[in-house]
């Protein structure tokens, strides 16, 4: 009984907050405080005569985009290079591979802006934001690939270049359909980090801000918070239907290799 | 017979291990030959370096008469059947065993089904080519495997263990379903296993392989009855070995054994340059005897003691003390009709044969 009343409160604590972001971007009235004054729509339509916000948004859609493609297929090679292949020092190349999933944010920032800026000698832009997600995001694809390629038997891609075909196409007809959920899924996962990461964004962003860091700009007007609000809400319904989708197809590929499934990265 | 596959000099390192020692093999058309070996013997590298899934250190391996050097497995007249089976999970049946034909241009789509039927009835899977590959049993998937392989009508399939997986009722069935198997298509088969009694059912010719190197390559019959090294016939069934004495070689050869005394043996049933002075004899369990109440020989005796007695149903196994000896022997006795299962610590006579005994070096 009392486990149960601790896993209702844990969840409550961890939902609560999110479950305010709706109520306030539909409550009619610009102070963030009970009680509630009516229902609106005005802040999404505000959402979208934002010209500032629509930049942001495109940019953090395209950074968000091309992060998750790079990053998955830096996951990819790790992935299959650590499941099929022995070589020297193996463990510590991975372990240093997997490290910015546990360095704090802000230090990788700070060092990323050293060098960008002091050591390249490169302006801030997209494609240094897009670096340093590309530096978080692997981790994370390197875990979920791991997933599909330990499943995976090293047999098979022998097998196929037994029948004739090339390591490339043995590759592409036999492991590519097979760790292809996997490979969805860690798209979808880094696309979501990426989309809402701040503290890197904000140091190695350019003149075009990123979604995250224009939220927190909008922080400074009070006035604005309900607006913030909304935009919350979008996201978190987003961030949602696309865990779901990862986590489903996961899921699916796991039924369709015919292995069990012993637990979810998610 | 012609042959096939010649190896010459092939060695392989890895690094600092020396895996495939000075291998020189010749493997037959239509032959089924077996790698046999306790496992880390290298079986499965040489197997792997017919197949072209490793590359030789040293030496050439010909196939068909071409030299493999840098011809990958795509390219080589073999195929293999793997000890996973390695059937793809995300196709049908039929998909799987049509895997190999996608190189094949000059076939269009009704040749192609009616070879993929024809493979499936060949391994006794007619009507599955629509099943998903996860969903089929061990059994199952090794057919599929096989037929896959065989699709292509390779020179030589090769097999990983194959029957490994498999409970031992599923093996038993498959190793005559596989020899059959390979005298319809009649290409050559090189098994690799550490399962001797599959080996020796199954082969025509094995070569048995000890720490990269290989012991003895011969029929079973004369891997079984004429081992040429204690090693080898350590691996392949019992045999009790006796400390002998070598006094005359000759056209037959004098033996003095432990607790047996003084025999005569043929000249085959030694290795070849045997030496005069110490040796060991080997002794199959099945070729020495007991000899019950009642019952006559004319070969020799020597009077035992029944040390232990491990009974399996269809056979007794008997450790008998002798004199003069310090390890006991090792006899199986059929139970016949009439003939009882003696117990622990009785007096028995040991019935045995100068014509069964092996001398080792």
């Amino acid at each position: 009984m009392s486990l149960r009343i601790y896993a209702i409160a844990y969840l409550i604590f961890l939902y609560a907050p999110i479950v305010l972001l709706p109520l306030f971007a539909f409550n009619d009235g610009t102070i963030i405080a009970f009680p509630l004054s009516g229902f609106t729509t005005k802040w999404f339509t505000a959402l979208t005569d934002t010209k500032a916000l629509h930049n942001a948004v495109q940019n953090s859609l395209f950074i968000a985009a091309l992060t998750s493609v790079l990053s998955t297929i830096l996951g990819v090679c790790a992935a299959r290079a650590g499941a099929m292949y022995n070589f020297p020092l193996k463990r510590g190349i991975i372990g240093l591979v997997m490290l910015p999933l546990v360095l704090p944010e802000i230090i990788v920032a700070v060092s990323l802006l050293v060098v960008v800026v002091q050591m390249l000698h490169m302006s801030l832009s997209n494609w240094t934001v897009i670096a340093a997600h590309v530096l978080i995001c692997t981790p994370f694809s390197i875990a979920i690939l791991n997933g599909a390629f330990q499943n995976l038997d090293p047999s098979m891609e022998e097998a196929a270049m037994d029948l004739g075909e090339s390591r490339w196409s043995a590759f592409r007809l036999v492991t590519l359909p097979l760790v292809m959920p996997g490979i969805i899924s860690s798209l979808l996962i880094a696309f979501t980090i990426s989309l809402d990461e701040f503290i890197i964004a904000f140091f190695l962003t350019g003149a075009n801000p990123t979604m995250p860091v224009y939220i927190w700009g909008l922080l400074r007007f009070p006035g604005s918070l309900p607006i913030v609000m909304a935009l919350g809400t979008i996201l978190v319904g987003l961030s949602i239907i696309l865990l779901t989708i990862a986590e489903i197809l996961r899921r699916r590929g796991m039924a369709r290799a015919g292995v069990k499934d012993k637990g979810s990265f998610l | 017979m012609t042959a096939l596959i010649s190896l010459t000099g092939v060695n392989k390192y890895y690094g600092d291990y020396h895996a495939l020692r000075d291998i020189n093999l010749t493997i037959n058309e239509g032959e089924f030959f077996s790698l046999l070996g306790p496992s880390g013997c290298g079986k499965t590298t040489l197997l792997r370096t017919i197949a072209g899934f490793e590359g030789v250190s040293e030496g050439v391996v010909v196939i068909g008469g071409k030299d493999m050097q840098g011809v990958p497995a795509n390219m080589r007249p073999t195929n293999m059947v793997f000890q996973s089976y390695a059937i793809f999970p995300h196709l049908t049946v039929a998909e799987n065993v049509a895997f190999g034909l996608r190189k094949k241009k000059d076939m269009d789509k009704a040749a192609k089904d009616l070879a993929v039927d024809e493979a499936l009835t060949m391994v006794g899977l007619k009507g599955f080519g629509d099943r998903q590959a996860h969903a089929l049993s061990g059994g199952q998937r090794q057919r599929v495997a096989l037929a896959r392989a065989l699709i292509l009508k390779p020179k030589v399939l090769l097999l990983d263990e194959p029957l490994s997986a498999l409970d031992k009722k599923m093996r038993e069935q498959m190793q005559v379903e596989l020899m059959r198997l390979q005298r319809h298509v009649g290409i050559t088969f090189i098994l690799v296993t550490h399962d001797q009694e599959e080996a020796l059912v199954m082969s025509d010719r094995i070569a048995v392989m000890f720490e990269g190197e290989i012991g003895q390559l011969a029929d079973p019959e004369t891997l079984y009855r004429r081992p040429n090294g204690r090693r080898v016939a350590e691996f392949i069934g019992k045999m009790n070995f006796l400390k002998a004495n070598v006094t005359n070689v000759g056209d037959t050869i004098d033996v003095n054994v432990d607790g047996l005394g003084p025999c005569t043996i043929a000249a085959e049933q030694a290795p070849s340059g045997i030496n005069l002075g110490e040796a060991a004899v080997g002794i199959r369990p099945e070729t020495l005897a007991i000899l019950f109440d009642g019952q006559t020989t004319d070969r020799e005796t020597i009077a035992g003691t029944v040390d232990e007695v491990v009974y399996y149903g269809d056979m007794t196994y008997y450790d008998v003390r002798i004199d003069g000896v310090a390890e006991t022997l090792n006899i199986a006795m059929k139970n016949l009709i009439g003939r009882p299962v003696l117990d622990v610590g009785a007096q028995t006579t040991v019935v045995w044969d100068a014509r069964s005994l092996v001398l080792l070096p």
